[in-house]
């Protein structure tokens, strides 16, 4: 993975640009469906992006505007994910979710919030009174007034998830580039020519998931965009996994119309997460935290759940969401380049990214394009690292545990450098093993952590630039 | 259910200065089987990490470095017969005894008489203080900074900037000095350093800059630290080119165990509820050293540990008075962070008083008053700094079985 060097074979059916989860997932039909798949990333591991920091919520899409794109990617991506995920090996926690209301004017909304979902086919989404709320989650600030009661809403890990498909992906033929940035693409009559930072490349058809940078590749490659990339910034605070067991459901706020709002919900990894927040930016790659939003997410959570303040906080930290000026996905295809333009996924990415691969699938080889028999399809499991499953440090042989408050094993660690997908940046690594990811925040496990990476990560650990003395 | 099981007549979690003493000191009162369950590969706690002076005064009569000073302690449990356990990482701890560990070999339980929690502290990092910024890697604890100094050799950054001026801070600093990287600056939010006076000497001698009334507003950077804003009281707002942020001290209690078990934990201390013997809410469990209060020397640790164990070998004889005439003294001013122990039971057998300890989350100077709004106050005129601690000898006749609690209050002046 160390190498800049150009693919084996640098032609191919479909090049997909942008290995976040969406990427990942369309790379996965592609190469299911036959076609040989080049995945092109201008990072140096997946999920860079938008697909960095999320809520790792698997929505039924109950609340998406009904006939959207999304609300089809979604509704179709979450019922892919539940069939597929214990071939994968991946965690599907069926936690559910209530929407509740503080309020009058909020109780009033619930009626059409679960007409919605109704009509979204959440046929099982239904009003509950405050007492059967409480039953539920005892721990509710006071003062609730009904809600909306959501049973298919569900977490996954959100790092093994597109790890798992693009693993599949690969075990189907298609190729993962790193750091390999499209710069430049011509469509000359019936195939694209494109200049990478890794060679040249042919391709049938391209794919842009680009995400954060979609419209500026779309510029790049056909033309003005038809739509603008807006960053919506959103941190999170995580608390420890002591504060895990005050709930198990997850608590949304009632929607306004343009974010969900302030979520509190469990993790698979068993902590509990406060957030987003919602802040428009121009840049695409600033997720800085702010002192100001984390002291405001911890009283919106503490709110919902009075018991949080005495539990400590573990991580904080913040994604960027790819919302575009328009409510929608923005889908484009130009059947007459070969071109397919998947952007503006805005924040429900993880719940839809299957739904939108199968999209990419069709909209490329049409319907009822044949798929290999069932029989013939390989399922790479990828290690179980969430609180839902067996872990490794539960079984002999495996090193010894280096990270102590997440229980990451040696045997993880080394795992997790090499293989098929390895780590190459400690962002990646954590990803894949939630090493450092717990409480101590690296207190104890650093300096070990820094001798068994020695020599695998890009940045190491503990190269200190020396720099003049200001 | 076919793990291993392993019973003993102590085990305790934990192979830092308290669980070493403890252990090394049941043994030499005659108790058979003691275990100490160490989740790193050797036993030791911080000291071990820790490669300067002065540890051992206590102990061994000597000035010695961390490392050297864990290496007696782990040698005098040895000699005593303590059987250790590295890289044995207790996962669960339940009613019964039972404890449900960890190792390179799989999964065991353990079945002990009793236990005895002693898992330290851990310094507060950069996420839980909620600093603004960006979030490269060069941000480091002291104990991560020392670990990887003194234990791998390896060098994280070369001009960071240190916050906080706990002891632990100073102790960067020669962790710092030790490995040839030379702090930018000292930066404390507070108007006066946070240990004693002459600590503050250490940086004057190293040439590294004191920022009182200062406070680390941002941190900046992509990949690397490239530098930190600060905040002074002013509200002046200064950028300083660094490669890395040490935030150092905020002790908290390492009491996930506890937390997430069935032991009543103290919101104040984070540490779990104890008598003054030592005791947990579930009697067949004991806890000591800096867990209980964040955070002290190790000497100190280690003979709470050594205290301890003779309270653990009385309660394995039964010479423990029950648990349930306990009062609790709760404090009843923001000024005082904790109070440990938290629960005092009558104990008719020695002292006349029960010392307890209190820390205080700011600075004043003024009284301290113990009583339940009835019969007998009890006062201490004292002077309140943050992170010292003050020691309060509560007289037994205090106590009378018909009296839940004690309120803990402070009149400046």
């Amino acid at each position: 993975m160390n190498t800049n060097a150009p693919p084996q074979d640098p032609t191919c059916d479909v090049l997909v640009v942008g290995a976040g989860v969406v990427g990942c997932a369309v790379a996965r039909r592609l190469a299911l469906a036959g076609a040989r798949v080049i995945l092109a990333e201008r990072a140096e591991d997946i999920l860079e992006g938008a697909s960095k920091g999320n809520s790792a919520i698997l929505h039924t899409g109950f609340d998406a505007p009904p006939g959207s794109v999304e609300q089809a990617c979604i509704s179709e991506g979450y019922r892919e994910f539940r069939e597929i995920h214990e071939r994968l090996n991946l965690p599907l926690l069926e936690a559910g979710a209530l929407v509740l209301a503080w309020d009058n004017r909020q109780a009033e909304r619930l009626e059409d919030i679960v007409k919605r979902a109704h009509a979204n086919g959440v046929t099982d989404a239904g009003q509950i009174g405050a007492d059967e709320a409480a039953a539920l989650v005892p721990g509710l600030g006071p003062g609730l007034r009904s809600a909306v009661h959501v049973p298919g809403e569900s977490l996954v890990d959100p790092w093994s998830t597109p790890l798992a498909y693009l693993l599949q992906a690969r075990s189907h033929g298609a190729e993962f580039l790193n750091r390999c940035e499209v710069r430049e693409g011509h469509f000359e009559g019936d195939r694209w020519r494109l200049s990478t930072s890794r060679g040249e490349f042919r391709a049938r058809w391209l794919v842009n998931c680009a995400g954060l940078y979609g419209d500026l590749l779309h510029r790049r490659l056909i033309g003005e965009a038809p739509f603008r990339i807006r960053p919506r910034k959103g941190q999170f605070v995580v608390y420890d996994k002591s504060a895990g067991g005050m709930t198990g459901t997850i608590l949304l706020p009632v929607p306004s119309e343009t974010t969900k709002g302030i979520v509190v919900c469990p993790t698979v990894f068993g902590n509990l997460l406060v957030g987003p927040s919602s802040e428009e930016q121009d840049s695409r790659d600033n997720n800085e935290v702010d002192t100001a939003v984390l002291e405001m997410l911890k009283s919106v959570g503490e709110g919902v759940l009075p018991g949080l303040n005495s539990h400590g906080v573990t991580a904080v930290y913040a994604g960027i969401r790819p919302a575009s000026e328009s409510r929608d996905y923005q889908v484009h295809t130009d059947r007459e380049r070969q071109y397919l333009c998947l952007g503006g996924i805005r924040s429900t990415g993880l719940s839809a990214a299957l739904g939108i691969a199968r999209l990419a699938c069709r909209t490329i080889y049409g319907d009822g394009h044949g798929f290999p028999p069932p029989e013939d399809i390989r399922w790479p499991r990828v290690p179980q690292i969430s609180e839902a499953g067996e872990r490794d440090w539960m079984r002999p042989g495996n090193g010894g545990i280096v990270c102590h408050c997440e229980l990451v094993t040696r045997r993880e660690i080394e795992n997790a450098l090499s293989g098929p997908l390895p780590a190459c940046s400690l962002a990646g690594l954590k990803r894949r093993t939630r090493a450092t990811m717990g409480r101590c925040q690296g207190f104890y496990c650093s300096a070990e952590l820094s001798e068994i990476t020695a020599g695998f990560l890009e940045q190491p650990m503990d190269a200190a630039i020396r720099q003049p003395a200001p | 259910m076919n793990d291993r099981v392993i019973r003993c007549d102590v085990a305790v979690v934990g192979g830092g200065p308290t669980g070493l003493g403890a252990a090394t000191h049941l043994k030499s009162l005659g108790v058979g089987y003691v275990a100490v369950l160490e989740r790193e590969v050797a036993a030791g706690g911080i000291p071990r990490h820790c490669g300067h002076p002065p540890f051992g005064m206590r102990e061994f009569r000597r000035i010695l470095t961390g490392p050297d000073y864990a290496a007696r302690l782990r040698a005098a449990a040895e000699a005593a017969g303590v059987d250790i356990r590295p890289h044995t990482t207790v996962t669960a701890i339940e009613r019964g005894p039972e404890l449900r560990v960890s190792t390179p070999d799989g999964l065991a339980r353990i079945m002990p008489r009793r236990v005895l929690l002693a898992t330290g502290v851990r310094e507060t990092p950069r996420s839980a203080r909620l600093v603004s910024g960006s979030r490269p890697m060069g941000v480091l604890t002291t104990g991560a900074l020392q670990s990887m100094v003194y234990l791998k050799s390896r060098t994280p950054f070369a001009r960071p900037v240190i916050v906080g001026t706990e002891l632990v801070s100073f102790s960067a600093l020669l962790t710092c000095r030790h490995a040839g990287i030379r702090p930018m600056a000292m930066v404390e939010e507070r108007s006066r350093p946070t240990a004693w006076r002459a600590a503050t000497l250490l940086p004057r001698l190293q040439g590294v800059r004191m920022l009182m009334d200062t406070e680390l507003a941002r941190i900046e950077g992509t990949d690397r630290i490239s530098g930190v804003v600060l905040r002074h009281g002013s509200g002046r707002e200064e950028r300083l080119a660094c490669d890395g942020v040490v935030f150092s001290g905020r002790f908290t209690s390492e009491s996930a165990l506890a937390r997430m078990g069935h032991i009543e934990v103290d919101p104040a201390s984070g540490g779990p509820v104890t008598d003054q013997f030592g005791r947990c809410s579930d009697p067949a469990y004991f806890a000591a050293g800096n867990m209980v209060h964040p955070a002290d020397s190790a000497g100190r640790c280690w003979q709470e540990g050594v205290a301890t164990a003779e309270q653990i070998a009385h309660s394995l004889d039964g010479g423990l008075p029950a648990p349930d005439t306990a009062t609790t003294v709760r404090p009843a001013d923001p000024l005082i962070r904790y109070a440990v122990p938290q629960r005092l039971v009558p104990d008719s057998r020695l002292k006349a008083e029960i010392p307890v300890r209190v820390r205080f989350a700011g600075e004043a100077r003024g009284t301290l008053l113990l009583g339940d709004g009835e019969s007998g106050v009890l006062s201490q005129h004292t002077r309140a700094l943050p992170e010292r601690q003050v020691i309060l000898r509560v007289p037994q006749r205090m106590l009378c079985p018909d009296m839940d609690t004690l309120s803990l209050g402070f009149r400046e002046g």
